[in-house]
């Protein structure tokens, strides 16, 4: 079917971006210059190469396709397994696409050290597709958490003025799951003999042993996600973080949370995502209200879209744990479309903040006068991210809703009343920025949107609209997929004979404890 | 000995030859003074280069030889390999610093070249008695490394506490292999291992357990770790290099020899003591290296908790245990390494540096400092894709295959507190504001070994398997 390793490529070629960005040589804003067309080209590459996945994309099959393998770690039988399915696909996506936007929307903002930002960031790219490629768990891990490496450094050296306690609370939450996940993975290797993730999907584990594994994988994703109570790092990193910075955080990092779910813990501990469901539930209720709440009385315009992302990302796990069809369809549908609406409402606070400097609310108002292109973007993308039907988020949040209903019907009530505090949080946002009296007169002097940033807003509310009207262009290609993950799962439940379950939970409600 | 030849002296040569080489440069140096001495380092380093290539043309026959005295297997030759190039990588490091600092004084790599004997017969013992030699052959010479700098108060003192507490320790370890004797009969470690096989004696536990803590005091394992931070900070930068990267590696190749030989029989004892051994050097390097401001303090915590680490290893047991101690004590090294090259290279107006906040805003005065200390750091606390995550990925393999999960769960969350003070250093380099330049003459030789460093920990990811397989190869002969 395909003939050159276009995963591998689609993740080195920003390495090679690196490449030549360290052979430029010359004055400092001359290579400031280059560094920035290099990492835009190479970005802009990548994303038309990602495009040839899409179309060759089989949307029959619920196979891992453009699978590419070699020899790595020999020694101890791990492989170089790379692949996509319907799952992955649309984040790798993602991904090619929202980085060249990043280098663009940072093309004026960023003026010190432009180099080593273009280089964090191609970095980050390679990280970021390869995670969502790996199929071999060590693999998945080198990526997963080699991400926060560029990422320290983009919060620590661009960013605001408490910006090294973001990036050291940004990469020891972070590192504190994922080593947890660690030891969960070699126990995974150990007790399945590779570390191959499709043969691992197909590997019946004893069910205390799942329930182990499932915690650390927890531990991990929950806080990459992230999940109420562990999101406390989310809002402190992307206040502090360069607006490209954030952009990336919140539209591709904290998918990999979600998709972590979906490629380890559902297919591979089944019955303990069985046993833990109703409490993940529950707690993406508690996030979707709670941190609904919270946003409503935030000053601050990226703390309170910060907020909304962890209530976003409470409707995914919602949906991802109701394991039902529409529920895992629409939490997918939900990363996606949170990563575009959050990228573009995050590059909106990016555009005001670079003429003004400041992110305090209450310092705009009225901008619907001077910026009138400005209120248009700013207002779909604030619809898209209340969930209006004719936007993706709409789609992302019903389907979720839906879910969640077939399991539980009072968690699915209780979490619609987060789809009314988010229209209260940021329909208030939208009336104290946009609309008003311009009661400042800087606030009220600026300029509307200039090229650049058209050229990086426009593309993003396209999707969102589009996304929004045609969702069965994606639905089309992750439903194969989840139907396979789902039917697996049930039968994996139906293969463990219930007798065996009740003696195991007697014995972890015994033991768990005393340890 | 009534067919004695010289062909008897084969499986011995590379130490002899390093014996004569340090003789015949101790005369050199007698005669031509202080002034000869890049001449000696440089001789001494071809004598180690010269060593290894008798080494790499030694037959290797893993049967006891020198009337039983030592022993030459493919776990001897791994470890002495690795100390040889360790010993090499300090010395390189070391010539430039010597003249910078003022220590041109010609025993300085003699000195060297003798621990480097002591190491290396310590690490093929197969009696007590060899065993001792060796072990106070190299202690000795260490203890007058560390007071090189003879007019200098903490060089003086550092020097002091490591001989004071080295010579506690060595008594111990007197006193220990005088109780086996006592109650084994032998001092010879087949004899013992056999012994203790059918018979277990309260007596000889009680001496092995006195053997054990005399080790765990030069691999400097909490709770006999006291005197690393002082002599660490103490000792000229370049002393400290050495001891950071060689004598713990092969104090820790004989104390893996010790347990898998004479005191195989005795493993449900020893694997309490390794277990808490390892617990308590991971707490303590990780929770104690977290407000320290001077950078050579702040290595020797992380060494406490790197042995640590390494001891998870031996505690695991086994080949998957044992040679991923070989990996990481190999990892550990390179990285190593290049870090104390770049410490070296912490100099302004001719003073050494040595705060954490004197690498203030690196990464802008001079990036080809910065970033290689950057990706090391990340590296040692084990951040993929760089090689120390793979280090720190066969030991917790290991681990878990034992079931050590307990162990292994602990030292993964000592390894992000370590994160921790990693990154402090990488926030002083690259979210601080810069001071002044340091010194920018940086000789060859310290380039060579930071480039290396570095290449061998970004590059490892490629090609992680030869490494594995050698270790895995080195320790079967061991069980």
């Amino acid at each position: 079917m395909i003939d050159f390793p276009i995963l591998s490529l689609l993740t080195f070629l920003p390495l090679v971006g690196v490449l030549f960005i360290l052979l430029v040589r010359g004055k400092e804003e001359r290579v400031a210059l280059n560094a920035r067309r290099v990492a835009l080209y190479t970005t802009i590459f990548n994303f038309i190469l990602s495009l040839y996945l899409l179309f060759n994309f089989d949307d029959k099959s619920a196979e891992f396709q453009f699978v590419e393998k070699a020899e790595w770690f020999g020694a101890l039988g791990i492989q170089y397994h790379m692949g996509v399915d319907g799952i992955s696909l649309f984040f790798v996506l993602l991904a090619t696409f929202l980085t060249p936007i990043c280098i663009l929307s940072s093309w004026n903002s960023i003026k010190s050290r432009v180099k080593e930002y273009m280089i964090a960031f191609l970095i980050l790219q390679t990280f970021m597709i390869g995670t969502f490629c790996a199929l071999d768990a060590v693999l998945f891990y080198v990526f997963f958490e080699g991400v926060l490496i560029p990422m320290f450094i983009i919060i620590g050296v661009w960013g605001g003025s408490r910006r090294v306690y973001s990036a050291f609370k940004f990469f020891l939450y972070t590192l504190f799951g994922s080593v947890l996940m660690l030891i969960a993975l070699l126990a995974l290797y150990l007790e399945a003999g590779t570390s191959d993730i499709p043969t691992l999907m197909d590997t019946a584990l004893e069910y205390n042993m799942q329930i182990w594994l499932f915690l650390a994988f927890f531990a991990s994703f929950a806080v990459k996600m992230p999940m109420w109570p562990v999101h406390t790092w989310l809002p402190d990193a992307h206040v502090e973080a360069p607006t490209a910075g954030s952009v990336i955080l919140a539209g591709v990092l904290l998918k990999m949370g979600g998709y972590g779910f979906l490629r380890f813990s559902l297919p591979m501990f089944p019955e303990a995502t069985e046993y833990f469901a109703p409490m993940i539930m529950w707690l993406s209720v508690i996030a979707i209200i709670y941190t609904s709440l919270v946003a409503l009385v935030q000053e601050d315009m990226k703390k309170l879209i910060a907020y909304s992302s962890v209530a976003h990302m409470g409707f995914v796990t919602l949906g991802i744990f109701s394991v039902t069809t529409q529920g895992i369809e629409g939490g997918i549908f939900q990363m996606l479309s949170h990563g575009i609406i959050s990228a573009a409402l995050f590059l909106c606070v990016g555009v005001v903040y670079d003429r003004l400097h400041t992110r305090e609310i209450s310092r705009y108002g009225g901008l619907v006068k001077n910026m009138p292109k400005y209120a248009t973007v700013f207002m779909i993308l604030m619809l898209g991210s209340v969930g209006l039907p004719g936007t993706s988020g709409f789609i992302g949040e019903f389907l979720a809703l839906m879910g969640a209903f077939q399991v539980n019907t009072y968690v699915a009530v209780f979490a619609t009343t987060g789809v009314v505090f988010g229209a209260a949080y940021m329909l208030v946002l939208y009336r104290r920025v946009i609309f008003g009296a311009q009661h400042n007169k800087d606030a009220a002097a600026m300029k509307d949107l200039n090229k650049i940033e058209y050229t990086c807003l426009v593309p993003l509310v396209l999707i969102v609209l589009w996304m929004g009207i045609a969702p069965s262009y994606v639905m089309d290609r992750v439903a194969p997929s989840v139907e396979k993950l789902i039917t697996k799962y049930e039968s994996r439940l139906k293969q463990s004979p219930a007798e065996s379950i009740d003696i195991a939970t007697n014995q972890i409600g015994t033991t768990g404890v005393s340890e | 000995m009534e067919n004695f030849s010289l062909s008897y002296l084969n499986p011995i040569w590379p130490e002899l030859f390093l014996a004569v080489a340090g003789m015949v440069l101790l005369v050199v140096g007698v005669l031509r003074g202080n002034s000869s001495t890049r001449f000696i380092c440089v001789g001494a380093m071809a004598a180690f280069v010269g060593a290894l290539f008798l080494m790499a043309g030694q037959e290797i026959t893993n049967e006891p030889i020198l009337n039983e005295m030592f022993i030459q297997n493919n776990f001897t030759f791994f470890m002495k390999m690795l100390v040889v190039g360790g010993l090499i990588t300090s010395l390189a490091l070391s010539v430039q610093y010597l003249y910078q600092d003022n220590i041109i004084k010609f025993e300085y790599p003699i000195l060297v070249l003798f621990s480097g004997v002591g190491m290396m017969l310590m690490i093929s013992a197969n009696d007590m008695l060899s065993l001792y030699m060796g072990l106070e052959l190299q202690s000795l010479a260490l203890y007058v490394l560390a007071t090189i700098k003879r007019d200098h108060a903490k060089s003086a003192e550092s020097g002091m506490k490591y001989f004071v507490l080295g010579a506690i320790s060595s008594g111990m370890l007197l006193f220990g292999i005088s109780l086996v004797y006592g109650f084994t009969g032998s001092t010879n470690f087949d004899v013992i291992g056999t012994t203790l096989a059918t018979e277990l004696s309260l007596g000889a536990v009680i001496g092995f357990v006195f053997i054990l803590s005399a080790l765990a005091f030069k691999i400097s394992a909490v709770p006999f770790h006291m005197w690393t931070p002082d002599v660490y900070e103490g000792a000229p930068t370049s002393v400290t290099a050495l001891f950071a990267l060689v004598p713990k590696v092969a104090a820790i190749a004989l104390i893996i020899r010790l347990l898998f030989v004479p005191f195989a029989a005795l493993s449900d004892q020893w694997f309490q003591i390794m277990w808490l051994l390892a617990f308590l050097s991971m707490a303590v390097g990780a929770f104690a290296a977290l407000r320290q401001d001077n950078i050579k303090r702040l290595m020797a915590y992380s060494s406490i908790s790197n042995v640590g680490f390494a001891l998870i290893g031996i505690v695991a047991g086994g080949e998957t245990g044992v040679s991923a101690v070989l990996v990481y004590l190999t990892l550990y090294m390179i990285m190593t390494a290049g870090v104390f090259g770049i410490i070296m290279c912490m100099r302004r107006d001719g003073v050494g540096l040595e705060n954490i906040s004197d690498l203030s805003g690196l990464s802008k005065n001079a990036p080809w400092l910065a970033y290689p200390l950057a990706i090391l750091m990340f590296s040692i606390s084990g951040i993929p894709p760089l090689a120390g995550f793979f280090s720190k990925f066969v030991i917790f393999q290991a681990a878990i295959e034992s079931g050590l999960y307990t162990l292994a769960v602990f030292g993964i969350l000592t390894s992000v507190v370590a994160a921790y003070y990693y990154l402090r250093i990488i926030k002083v380099m690259f979210f601080d504001e810069a001071l002044d330049k340091f010194e920018s003459s940086i000789e060859f030789s310290r380039k060579i070994i930071i480039v290396l460093s570095v290449f061998v920990t970004v590059a490892f990811i490629f090609n992680p398997s030869p490494l594995i397989e050698i270790s895995k190869l080195a320790v079967q002969d061991l069980f």
